[in-house]
């Protein structure tokens, strides 16, 4: 199976084209506007963690090393398209327009960190794993049977391929025809478990076979290769072409969560190996310099500006007024019911107010 | 029956791992599975130390599927097995709950005793620890409502073991509720080998005479601070640690409110449907006559719990608590 879906790459760890045929459409702009994304998502990843240790925020979910996935795919995406992520996919809904201050909101555990910016078809992160395939497959249908063209992403690890909702997201978009991208980033373990103990499968991409979809496998730390490999199959949504699974292999560098421990299951030098090899910010830094496009001066002032553009959505996270604690009685139909209501009122009354 | 000797100071979640040790070390036939359990010795480290001692093949990380979990759990219980499936999150139980509704709860129904399942669902259960979202639920009462499965929930170190003890040798489907936030909140002397705490009794925490409050699990605590607050105001109070949640322990429940005639119910679960529904009809079934003043119940919401910025508004405290007794006893 392996051989049948071959991992796709355009640019190989060293910043070389390995993929000719794409060779005239690597174009300065392009690459360094996935440089300036995947750095920008790298800077507040970190940021993410240290606020964690700080106490500043809860517990946060990182993603370094999946740059060039997350980035690399919701840049595929179009004005209008639907994108349904996990706890880990920040990455790619920042680059979808999401705003900084809004993603920190969420892991200071606010509920305004779950709405999308006016006009963003943004799901809040999918927490149950694997259950948001069905609704990103629910999603395009609908704009299918609107006659548009838009499409959906849902972004889901290695681990969630073994939930029977990918199964059943999967068939549904299959059997209906659904402009659905199901966006698999495989970075090997779901939490300690690694993939040879998820599944006895060598690829993820062949569990397209079943349900008689597209499968593909990508260098998930390849932007190149993500970005391009997911247009083609946003392109083929479009047109009647129905869903693809795309495998994006890749690693998380750090722990699952800020609670996790990874020395308990795995060994650490791998990531350190990865950072100098496969990393996919390095790949672009090394690409640009083999094609001259890499400016000292220019990275190090975008990391200014980058890092300045977080400082500020930081202040503006810590400026946010308390939640309001009607927000958790007021939300939970259109208007409430008199249990609810009367539960508000003896909570207030209790309060003081 | 106890062979315990010594005692050794355990937190609650130690407690759990010595309970599931010392059914390993005695029964080939007990298993453990789950997601995480294995090398990793789960996300709250319940199984720490147990993928060493007793070797993958007992001790199982499966893949990331709690329908699965539960599915396979329900063969190898009626099989010959006695499975301890961790659930990591009471959150993430719904995936499962096809299969504990459908089959786990009724298959020894169906077949008048000819197939049974000996399984425990063990699963951290609650807020207040700040976790992200769907990690903090609280739904007890979905699965007391089931029925052909039992709900129990420890509060301290000491009854987590001795229950669990007695869920895993249970011939019945036993759901095993872990207050996550006392996982490691103290240390309490936990005989060690093998004790049970028997499936369907509560244990009174402070003798009263003026009021009873009900609690268990996670609220506990909140109940018992509360009761000494009125304690120190000349309020006496008859504490009840429920500790299963089905069957309730009814005469223990009785004795008490027909002493009192008073009484507070206190869960984190929603109100509607809560153990404090069930609770307030036994109570009417039981003690109709003896009663001096309408029950009170303190609980959560009829909500999700909410994002974690506002779960301390969501949880019963010590506050609305004291507020409950003040309000039976004036009555
Ligand atoms: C239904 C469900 N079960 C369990 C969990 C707990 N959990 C959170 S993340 C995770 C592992 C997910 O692994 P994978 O799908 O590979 O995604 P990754 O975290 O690696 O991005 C688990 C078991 C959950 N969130 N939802
Ligand atoms: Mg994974």
């Amino acid at each position: 199976m392996e051989e049948r879906f071959p991992m796709l790459q355009i640019v190989n760890g060293n910043g070389e084209v390995v993929d000719e045929a794409y060779r005239s459409e690597l174009t300065e702009e392009l690459t360094k506007e996935l440089y300036t994304k995947m750095l920008r998502i790298r800077l507040f990843d970190r940021k993410g963690v240290n606020l964690q240790r700080q106490g500043r925020i809860g517990t946060y979910v990182p993603f370094e090393g999946q740059e060039a996935s997350q980035v690399g795919s919701a840049m595929a995406m179009g004005e209008g398209d639907w994108m349904f992520p996990t706890y880990r996919d920040h990455g790619a809904t920042l680059t979808f327009g999401h705003s900084l201050k809004t993603m920190f909101l969420y892991w200071k555990g606010r509920h305004e960190g779950c709405l999308p910016p006016e006009g963003k078809k943004i799901f809040p992160p999918a927490v149950p794993i694997a259950s948001q395939l069905l609704h990103a497959t629910g999603a395009a249908w609908a704009e299918k049977m609107k006659g548009t063209d838009r499409a959906s992403i849902v972004y889901f690890g290695d681990g969630a391929t073994s939930e029977g909702d990918f199964h059943e997201g999967l068939n549904f978009a299959s059997v209906f025809n659904v402009p659905v991208i199901f966006f698999n980033q495989n970075n090997g373990f779901a939490i300690s478990v690694p993939m040879h103990k998820q599944m006895k499968a060598k690829t993820i991409a062949q569990k397209a076979l079943g349900y008689d979809i597209e499968g593909i496998r990508i260098d998930g730390n390849d932007a190149f290769a993500v970005y391009f490999h997911t247009k083609k199959a946003v392109e083929r949504a479009r047109n009647g072409g129905g869903p693809t699974l795309i495998e994006a292999v890749t690693w998380r560098y750090g722990a699952h969560t800020t609670s996790d421990d990874p020395s308990k299951y795995r060994d650490q030098s791998e990531t350190e190996i990865r950072r100098k090899t496969t990393d996919p910010v390095l790949r672009l830094e090394r690409f640009m310099k083999n094609e001259n496009m890499w400016d000292e001066k220019w990275a190090k002032q975008l990391e200014e500006e980058l890092t300045a553009e977080i400082e500020e959505a930081v202040n503006e996270m810590e400026n946010e007024p308390d939640a309001n604690i009607n927000d958790m009685f007021d939300y939970v139909f259109e208007s409430n019911p008199w249990p609810i209501e009367e539960q508000k009122e003896a909570f207030m009354a209790g309060r003081g107010e | 029956m106890t062979t315990a000797i010594g005692t050794k100071k355990m937190t609650l979640v130690q407690a759990v791992t010595d309970g599931l040790r010392t059914m390993m070390k005695e029964h080939d036939d007990v298993i453990v599975l789950g997601e995480d359990v294995g090398k990793n010795g789960g996300v709250f480290r319940a199984t720490d130390g147990l993928y060493d001692e007793f070797g993958e093949a007992r001790v199982i990380d499966t893949p990331l599927a709690e329908s699965g979990i539960i599915g396979t759990s329900i063969g190898l219980a009626i099989n010959g097995f006695r499975p301890v499936a961790e659930i990591q999150f009471f959150g993430f139980i719904y995936p499962a709950f096809n299969q504990i509704m459908t089959h786990a709860t009724r298959i020894r129904s169906r077949t008048l005793g000819a197939f049974t399942v000996p399984m425990v669902i063990r699963a951290p259960y609650g807020a207040g620890v700040r976790a992200p979202e769907i990690h903090s639920d609280s739904v007890e009462a979905l699965f007391t409502q089931m029925p052909g499965i039992k709900v129990v929930v420890p509060s301290n170190p000491y009854d987590a073991k001795g229950l669990l003890i007695a869920s895993i040798e249970d011939p019945d489907p036993v759901l095993f509720l872990e207050p996550m936030r006392h996982y490691r909140s103290s240390k309490m002397d936990v005989p060690e080998g093998k004790y049970t705490v028997e499936i369907g009794k509560g244990a009174r925490r402070k003798e009263g005479e003026d009021v009873t409050v009900i609690a268990y699990g996670a609220m506990m605590d909140v109940a018992v601070k509360a009761a000494e607050k009125a304690e120190k105001q000349g309020i006496s109070v008859d504490l009840i640690d429920l500790r299963t949640l089905y069957p309730l322990d009814k005469d223990l429940i009785a004795e008490s409110v027909q002493k009192t005639g008073r009484v507070v119910i206190v869960h984190e679960a929603p109100s509607t449907g809560g153990l404090g529904d069930t609770i307030i009809s036994l109570i009417n079934d039981t003690s109709f006559l003896y009663m001096r003043a309408p029950i009170e119940r303190v609980t959560g919401f009829d909500t999700p719990v909410p994002m974690f910025s506002l779960e301390n508004d969501y949880l019963p405290n010590e506050k609305r608590v004291f507020d409950a007794i003040q309000k039976v006893i004036r009555f």
